[in-house]
């Protein structure tokens, strides 16, 4: 059957060409582009795993991924974070924060499925 | 500033005398091969030992100790304490600039330098990590080469695609490629500005009081009756080069302006000196405020052969903000100062003006009139958190009558201070053991 990730992005283009990539390849992609509501989001949608841009409007990615740590529906949830900054500090904080995976950008659309797969056991 | 030395003066003045070194060895108990060392220059003199001697050779002891270059034996020490692993002979310092004033200008320069560079590379490092605009510029560089990394992909390794969804990425394409243009554009010109900055180690500060400097001070131009605009004057400014430097000069030259024109030379001058520099009476005759009155006698020119008179200013923090050095009271070129600077008594008690007769801590301390005085900086409101602004002047002896006052003793910094006891002591001195 077939599996569900929520991607949690701002940029338009990128929603588009991943949301594409992951459905051809079997996935029911639902996406959302704002940080303030992406925890609502994540519990009404419940995906097998969600992909969490770091830097969303309204509310960080870090913060969104601390949320759903602390709400028990969600700790165990896989998290595949992506950022637009390759700094330690920040893939420091994806890790205390929780994150499954981290990912920096720009990243390939087979990255992104391979790590999918991974994270999901598909 | 010539740098005679001590122990040559006593040299040529015994010689002068016709005296023997075991005569004036002797005569002040010590022995003739401690006095060699003393007149080469080899031990160093002070106190009591060095009264004596200047009694016995009939000259008061300001003609022997006199001519130490306070700035540079400061820049010296300064230099010894960033460098604390290497055992530097740091209580010799003052013969060493006086022995080798060359070498010792070269390591005082290099000094200066090596600090430059470290805060620049500083300033650099705490930018790249974190300025608001280059972190904006970059996140969106990586976003678009993102999305035209993923459509790229899509379009060259989806087999039967439709045309709806290929169209769709070309388009896509395109725009992120737009974006990408104009991003990249945005990060080269803030590395111009970046690369322009460094090619002047000086911070801003500095800049403007290298300007001021080569002019003692004194900006001929804010003088006129019509006085040239500061907008004029920055563009005859080619020393300040950078966008905070230019800034600063602007704050500076309207204050300057704005005080002239209300103090106008040489009525000013002709009247502080004949007040002889009060700065109470000065302010009530020109209806100005005091930190005015202060600075305004830090402009006036230094007649020939006089002491220049010192100005420092400091914001709520104790941060120093300007300096205008004098002889003979070495002021931190960063860093922290002498907590015992009236500067700091007056922070403490704004809008009450503090008058001290300040002794520098040296072998022979020069002593200097102080003024110091706290005012609000910026606008008085309500709900505001209110910050002062400290100014204080340092008049020398040749400038103004000394009144009868105690001598409050203070130094420069405490790296370089040679109090072996002092409450307001931070941290350790390079001078003192144990300090």
């Amino acid at each position: 059957m077939c599996k569900r990730v929520l991607l949690i992005e701002d940029e338009h283009n990128i929603i588009q060409a991943i949301g594409f990539v992951l459905s051809r390849a079997g996935w029911t992609v639902h996406t959302h582009a704002d940080g303030a509501t992406a925890q609502a989001e994540v519990i009404r949608r419940a995906p097998d795993v969600v992909i969490l841009d770091a830097m969303l409007p309204n509310r960080s990615g870090f913060d969104v991924l601390r949320d759903l740590r602390a709400d028990p529906g969600t700790a165990a949830l896989p998290v595949l974070m992506l950022t637009a900054r390759g700094q330690k500090r920040d893939r420091e904080l994806a890790r205390r924060a929780g994150a499954s995976h981290y990912m920096t950008k720009p990243f390939s659309n087979d990255e992104v499925l391979d790590c999918l797969r991974e994270l999901t056991g598909k | 500033m010539p740098r005679g030395l001590t122990g040559s003066r006593i040299r040529a003045r015994r010689m002068a005398l016709c005296r023997t070194q075991r005569e004036l060895a002797s005569e002040v108990g010590i022995s003739p091969a401690y006095l060699s060392l003393i007149e080469h220059d080899r031990r160093r003199i002070g106190g009591k030992l060095l009264g004596d001697i200047a009694r016995r050779l009939g000259v008061p002891v300001g003609s022997l100790a006199e001519g130490i270059d306070s700035e540079l034996v400061a820049s010296l020490h300064h230099a010894v304490a960033g460098m604390p692993d290497i055992p530097v002979e740091a209580d010799r310092a003052e013969e060493f600039s006086g022995r080798f004033p060359g070498w010792a200008e070269l390591v005082a320069a290099q000094f200066r330098r090596i600090d430059d560079l470290e805060r620049k590379v500083e300033s650099l490092a705490d930018r790249l990590a974190h300025d608001p605009d280059l972190a904006v510029s970059l996140h969106e560089v990586l976003n678009t080469a993102t999305a035209i990394r993923s459509a790229a992909s899509i379009l060259v390794g989806t087999e039967s695609i439709e045309d709806e969804w290929r169209d769709r990425f070309h388009r896509n394409i395109h725009e992120d490629s737009q974006r990408l243009a104009e991003a990249g554009q945005s990060l080269v010109s803030y590395l111009d500005v970046v690369e322009n900055e460094r090619k002047d180690p000086a911070s801003p500060q500095e800049e403007l009081e290298r300007w001021l400097a080569a002019r003692d001070h004194h900006v001929a131009g804010l003088e006129l009756r019509s006085p040239t605009t500061v907008d004029a004057l920055l563009a005859e400014t080619p020393g300040m080069r950078s966008i905070s430097g230019r800034a600063l000069a602007g704050r500076y030259f309207e204050r300057y302006r704005s005080d002239a024109l209300r103090m106008p030379m040489p009525d000013f001058r002709d009247r502080a000196e004949s007040l002889d520099f009060d700065p109470v009476a000065l302010a009530g005759e020109f209806g100005v405020d005091l930190a005015a009155v202060l600075r305004r006698a830090a402009a006036l020119p230094t007649p020939e052969g006089g002491g220049r008179i010192g100005l420092v200013t400091c914001d709520s923090s104790g941060t120093l903000t300007f300096r205008k050095p004098v002889d003979g009271f070495p002021l931190p070129r960063f860093g922290a100062a002498c907590p015992l600077w009236p500067l700091f008594r007056a922070l403490g008690r704004p809008f009450e003006p503090v008058r001290a007769l300040v002794g520098i801590y040296g072998r022979e301390p020069v002593r200097f009139l102080v003024y110091a005085v706290a005012q609000p900086q910026g606008k008085v409101g309500f709900h505001a958190p209110q910050v002062f602004e400290g100014t204080m002047l340092m008049l020398p002896a040749d400038r103004v009558t000394f009144p009868d006052l105690p001598v409050l003793p203070a130094g420069t910094s405490c790296r370089i201070c040679p109090s072996e006891s002092c409450d307001a002591r931070r941290e350790m001195s390079i001078l003192v053991e144990g300090g």
